[in-house]
């Protein structure tokens, strides 16, 4: 019995090793790293847009979608080629650091401050964002933050900034999940939160926090493209990355962004802006 | 319940339909934890046998880390690899970081102590008067080593099932090293991530439905392999 249990166990080990992928490591110059946000990723867009780029330019993309903090952070290391992010304060300090080059106007959505429908802090179609956040803090009305320097986070935090409120427990709740979970928190303790659109619109069926605050000027979601210096690290792919930047900004593509999520949500998820720059939204 | 429901009509729907990406998800899952887990044995097995049949100073210490290791938090793994592999780290010139092989590399370093504790454990069970018995018999210590390793062949299965079934139902050296890259490195425990956070939890629940019957399969096989022959 023995041997054959062994012969066994080895002809799967063999098996195994040879239904690897061949291709599991193409060469690196036709391949790139791209650092990017969940919110790209959990909306569905890069799934449409990363196959349409590499079918196009025959790079191969590796995607890592991770808060924009670290998604930056990467980048500044020369872990990554190519950044999408939507933090733009963060993003010009790095530009202004030489760490990241190009900074280019990809698209916008928008962030809405949702809550519970029986609204304690009476925030319901309050024009500014500032103005309802300060409510919030005035009432002690629960807030639940992502805490975790996504792009979300850096404009939630830049907000109460601005409202010259600093939020504490036992009223502010960090979550440090990503946007969904973060939902699913806020609807469980019924409390107010900042999220993107794109994300509260894949959770409408599971959530029951209303929209209460839209349309104020802070609250646009705007995304840059940007290229990783070489000199940030070994073996960064800076013809690849600007590759990516470009096919980002290209006319073909910017098409495709404009009706992405119709046939889903009925609206579409992002509107493409190329060619703008900050001054077209201040 | 009505999510539950769902959940279970989907993985029937997911599994039924043949689903490409699914299968992929699932054929990935496997590969990776299988050469994980068989390249911890080729390391662990030697190791723990070592351990149960020498003596030298130091050893209780060797094997407390050991046993330590056995516990060893996926998340610390996939940290350092990270680091290790980043192209600005050390084995940078690799170019390994989000791509299977590095998630092998994080799997078998989670699994290779569970292997070696195991291992030690079984080696250490077989009687003593065995081994000198072969040796009495004049059988060199390379010979010893290989007849005691048989008589622990049983015990050490489990080796085998408590490897895989850690390295397969891990996620968070997967998601560090692998990234999540779809049709590359998105493993059924990084996908479920991913399906829970953009809100379709009923292929959440499909994809946890799918891994379990997997882990189950692979454990009932190598569970026939090991009653049969005794």
């Amino acid at each position: 019995m023995v041997p054959i249990t062994r012969r066994a166990l080895l002809g799967a080990f063999v098996l195994v090793l040879a239904a690897w992928p061949a291709s599991a490591q193409a060469p690196q110059s036709r391949t790139i790293i791209l650092s990017t946000t969940t919110s790209t990723q959990d909306s569905g867009l890069l799934d449409v847009l990363v196959p349409l780029f590499e079918k196009t330019t025959g790079y191969s993309v590796k995607t890592i979608s991770v808060g924009t903090g670290q998604a930056l952070a990467l980048a500044a290391r020369g872990e990554a080629d190519v950044t999408l992010a939507h933090a733009p304060a963060l993003e010009r300090k790095y530009v202004e650091e030489g760490k990241m080059r190009n900074r280019r106007l990809v698209m916008y959505n928008d962030f809405i401050i949702i809550g519970p429908e029986a609204d304690p802090a009476g925030i319901k179609g309050e024009k500014s964002a500032i103005a309802a956040l300060k409510k919030i803090a005035d009432k002690g009305a629960r807030f639940v933050s992502r805490g975790d320097k996504s792009g979300t986070h850096v404009l939630e935090l830049a907000l109460w900034k601005l409202a010259g409120i600093t939020p504490a427990a036992p009223w502010y709740i960090e979550s440090g999940q990503g946007m969904g979970a973060t939902l699913g928190i806020a609807d469980d303790r019924s409390a107010y939160t900042l999220t993107d659109r794109a994300t509260a619109l894949a959770f409408a069926k599971r959530v029951k926090l209303k929209t209460m605050v839209e349309g104020d000027r802070p609250l646009l979601n705007i995304y840059s493209v940007m290229e990783v210096n070489p000199a940030n690290g070994p073996r960064v792919n800076a013809a690849g990355g600007k590759a990516f930047a470009d096919f980002m900004l290209a006319p073909e593509t910017q098409a495709v962004i404009k009706t992405f999520g119709v046939d889903k949500y009925g609206q579409a998820l992002f509107v493409p802006i190329a060619g703008k720059t900050d001054e077209d939204f201040k | 319940m009505d999510v539950l429901a769902g959940g279970v009509r989907e993985a029937l729907r997911l599994l039924v339909s043949g689903d490409a990406e699914v299968w992929a998800t699932l054929r990935l899952s496997l590969l990776v934890s299988a050469t994980g887990t068989g390249i911890a044995l080729l390391l662990g097995i030697p190791a723990g046998a070592l351990l149960a049949l020498t003596r030298f100073p130091g050893r209780q210490l060797v094997v407390s880390a050991v046993n330590t290791g056995m516990g060893l938090p996926p998340v610390v793994v996939g940290l350092f690899v990270t680091i290790l592999l980043w192209r600005s780290g050390p084995l940078g010139a690799w170019e390994i970081l989000y791509t299977p092989a590095a998630i092998v590399i994080a799997q078998a370093v989670i699994a290779a102590p569970i292997v070696t504790g195991i291992t030690l454990a079984a080696v250490q069970s077989v009687p003593p008067s065995f081994r000198l018995q072969l040796l009495g018999l004049g059988a060199s210590r390379v010979q010893m080593t290989w007849m005691v390793l048989r008589e622990a062949r049983l015990p050490m299965l489990a080796a085998v099932m408590a490897g895989f079934g850690g390295v397969i139902s891990e996620i968070g050296a997967s998601m560090m090293v692998g990234g999540n890259i779809k049709g590359s490195t998105r493993t059924l425990t990084t996908a479920m991530v991913l399906e829970t956070g953009k809100g379709n939890f009923d292929v959440a629940i499909a994809l946890s439905i799918l891994l379990m019957a997997l882990v189950f399969l692979v454990n009932w096989a190598l569970t026939a392999v090991q009653q049969r022959s005794s």
